[in-house]
């Protein structure tokens, strides 16, 4: 084991995974001379040159179509977007191009591109900075969506993507790369499409992804010291979903409150609660709630952003409610 | 302002009582715990005792009558006070009540659903019902099915809609309880898993209830202490989940021994011998006390068997608190004897028949026939040759105890007359595996065979 941040993790993961690879490359704003908007990249120009860790204009919709071109013929590209808030303008290539190519080709051509950057908001970057997307790719048949909470999981995770034959839409968050956690030592792939139970409990289940699971945790702390153990599941992976890992726990523990920081209409919880109101009807002694960012966009005035997020007192409070406790 | 005394509900399972005597009359001063009346509930005659004091202002109800509990019987107050006329309860309620459980629990909402704006925005649920009034409180079977604010019985909340969460309705389903009954703690009346913690089974007003030997004891009166829980491996998890669908609720299974009881017979007729004349010659010793002093002995070897299901855990008794099983009148009663593996034979023969002749009389306090650990029932004396008995939930066994026969068996290479016993023992598969009960059975027969181990 060795204590990495979450940056230092990924930048691991890219270089274990171009040493290995010779066909995947770096690409995107900022990548190579400059080391990374956020330092992920550092050393890899130095260690593998400008064809491997490639410097783009600003042109997201420009690169990534680039990205998906060169992972039709047989590359494995990584592209870089210095934020997901500015991946919109490449949108299409994601949705029109690589999450349909296999299909639209009869299987003959795949897309084994991993297009990764920051999402959700940090501090004080205001309405259009600020936005958690991932329920926009997790919509989309054809694509994977990956979202690590720990320096672990981000390494093991980001090597499953880079290896897989499909497009993966990986999603980090800014506020995450300074965290520390202990990563395993070697080669540690962690397949996609499984979740993670980073806190066992009996009373409630608590299913969260990305910089939800902090909070939960938090939440999870709290509630113990009332003696109520949380059990907290980690998607990790928002598609594939792992339904089998969250069914599970609810039968475990028959209810469940679902945490994440981007929107609630149509969110990935929305998506949860469907799974479990389905096939864990018989096992729910409370209806299932969902603590999400507030319906507006992010306020850039600080006091209102942190009452527009999700926080360990609401998912708190949204766990009183299913224990009837409120 | 007067308050209202109701009708207790002072057995698990009782949904009516019959007020046998009233020991205040009106004008008579009352103070708290005072015994106002006797009351018959479907096992026992019980005291009611007054929870408030005061004056006794009126009998709401006559000697002889039988009402619903919660339905009032009398108020206390203050002499001269104005006092609201008495309720009209009519001894249809209690079954117009259970009909319309039923037809709650047999069709969906019949409510017709309007669609609704979608939310979109973090839901929070109402806030739970307001707290009820104490004055009015039943004793305490479980927190929550305490007090109620209606002096009718509680029917289903909101014009006959019965809520509940879908794992309330599935327990009840497998405990054979009447949701209808209980008061729900949760938003708008709605009865959750915790309302039933103790709750006891009803007359099955749900069609889905598998009908047991005897009413599901509920926990009440009754220390939960001296036990260990054990959380469930993976393996006792898959086991109890594959057996469950294959063959219901408790997946049972059926082992028979059968057990020589010739130095029974002579230890017995020994002891009676010896004790004619002594001090407790009142005492005559039965096989079935025997068998329950055996059975105590062999439980001490294998708590497995001396354990409950409890869905999420298996408890294993520090003690043995046998059942067993009294036919009375018109059902059939499990007495208790607690710590039946601490006591003497003569112990046990003097406790189980004072036990057996209250229960005939139907003078058993609920503690006293609930929080069995493990039970026995024997229609031996019914000339039953073997049977199989229904497991009472949450144990985890019943042995069924048939009658002593002498029949031709091969003993010392010789065909032999020998008094011989069959036993059955009912296991709960969740708990008890194939060879956790034989074992169990093993040892008992070998007491039994060798009586003297009993002593040792």
């Amino acid at each position: 084991m060795t204590t990495l941040t979450y940056r230092d993790a990924l930048n691991a993961a890219l270089r274990e995974e171009m040493r290995r690879d010779p066909n995947v490359f770096l690409m995107g704003e900022e990548v190579g001379v400059y080391q990374g908007a956020y330092k992920v990249s550092r050393g890899l120009l130095d260690e593998f040159g400008p064809m491997r860790v490639v410097d783009t204009p600003i042109t997201e919709l420009g690169f990534a179509g680039v990205g998906v071109g060169a992972a039709m013929v047989g590359l494995r590209p990584v592209i870089e977007f210095m934020t997901w808030n500015f991946a919109l303008l490449a949108i299409d290539q994601l949705v029109n191009s690589a999450a349909k190519m296999r299909y639209m080709s009869a299987g003959q051509v795949g897309v084994p591109a991993v297009f990764r950057g920051p999402g959700g908001a940090a501090l004080q970057l205001g309405a259009q900075h600020s936005q958690a997307f991932e329920a926009y790719y997790a919509h989309i048949p054809g694509l994977k969506v990956v979202m690590p909470a720990t320096p672990a999981d981000a390494k093991g995770l980001l090597k499953s993507a880079i290896r897989d034959p499909d497009p993966v839409v990986f999603i980090e968050g800014e506020m995450l790369y300074n965290v520390k956690g202990e990563v395993p030592d070697g080669e540690q792939v962690i397949p996609l499409g499984l979740a993670d139970i980073k806190r066992a409990g009996r009373d409630v289940t608590i299913v969260c992804h990305s910089k939800s699971v902090a909070v939960s945790l938090r939440a999870a702390e709290q509630l113990a010291a009332e003696g109520i153990e949380a059990e907290v599941v980690d998607l990790r992976t928002i598609r594939p979903l792992d339904e089998a890992t969250v069914l599970e726990s609810v039968a475990h523990t028959h209810r469940c409150v679902v945490v994440e920081e981007g929107w609630h209409f149509a969110g990935v919880g929305a998506q949860v609660v469907d799974v479990v109101q389905r096939d864990a009807f018989d096992q729910l002694d409370a209806p299932v709630l969902r603590v999400t960012g507030a319906d507006v966009p992010m306020p850039y005035n600080k006091f209102l952003e942190r009452a527009a997020k999700a926080d360990p007192e609401k998912v708190v409070g949204a766990v009183r409610d299913v224990l009837y406790q409120s | 302002m007067a308050t209202k005394v109701v009708m207790e509900a002072l057995s698990p399972t009782m949904e009516e009582g019959r007020l046998v005597e009233w020991k205040k009359q009106p004008g008579d001063a009352v103070a708290v715990g005072d015994v106002l009346a006797e009351v018959e509930t479907d096992k026992a005659v019980m005291e009611l005792a007054a929870r408030v004091g005061g004056t006794l202002l009126r009998h709401t109800i006559e000697e002889g009558a039988t009402v619903p509990v919660s339905a009032e019987v009398a108020l206390i107050g203050s002499p001269g006070e104005e006092i609201p006329p008495p309720p009209q309860v009519t001894p249809d309620d209690v079954t117009a009540r259970a009909r319309t459980a039923e037809r709650v629990l047999a069709a969906p909402d019949a409510e017709a659903t309007q669609p609704s704006p979608g939310r979109d925005r973090p839901v929070s649920m109402p806030p739970a019902a307001p707290a009820r009034a104490v004055t009015e409180s039943a004793p305490p079977l479980a927190p929550t099915a305490a007090a109620r604010a209606t002096p009718a019985a509680p029917a289903p909340p909101s014009g006959g809609r019965l809520r509940a969460s879908p794992l309330a309705r599935r327990i009840a389903a497998e405990r054979g309880l009447d949701l209808a009954r209980v008061q729900g703690s949760g938003p708008e009346g709605r009865v959750v898993a915790r309302d039933l913690d103790g709750v006891g089974a009803a007359p099955a007003a749900s069609g889905t209830a598998r009908g047991a030997a005897v009413a599901r004891p509920a926990r009440i009166a009754f220390p939960a202490e001296g036990f260990t829980d054990q959380p469930l491996t993976q393996m006792r998890r898959a086991i109890a989940r594959r057996l469950v669908q294959s063959i219901g609720p408790i997946p049972t299974f059926y082992l028979t021994a059968e057990a020589d009881m010739e130095r029974v017979t002579e230890a017995r007729a020994a002891l009676l011998e010896a004790a004619a004349d002594g001090p407790s010659a009142a005492v005559k010793v039965s096989f079935n006390d025997v068998i329950l002093k055996a059975v105590a002995t062999a439980l001490r070897q294998h708590p497995m068997c001396n354990a409950w299901w409890e869905d999420d855990r298996i408890r294993l008794w520090h003690d043995v608190h046998l059942g067993v099983a009294v036919a009375i009148e018109d059902g059939l009663i499990t007495p208790v004897i607690r710590h039946a593996d601490q006591k003497s034979l003569r112990e046990i023969a003097a406790e189980a028949g004072e036990l057996a002749a209250r229960a005939r009389a139907r003078r058993l306090a609920p503690d006293e026939y609930t929080g069995a650990t493990f039970s026995v029932s024997n229609l031996g004396m019914l000339g039953i040759d073997e049977f199989t008995a229904i497991i009472n939930p949450p144990e985890a066994a019943i042995l069924a105890v048939g009658r002593i026969e002498e029949r031709p068996v091969a003993h010392g290479g010789q065909v032999a007359l020998r008094r011989r016993m069959r036993m059955t023992l009912s296991c709960d598969h969740r708990v008890i595996d194939g060879a956790t009960g034989a074992r169990f059975l093993q040892t008992l027969t070998g007491m039994l065979e060798n009586p003297l181990a009993l002593v040792w």
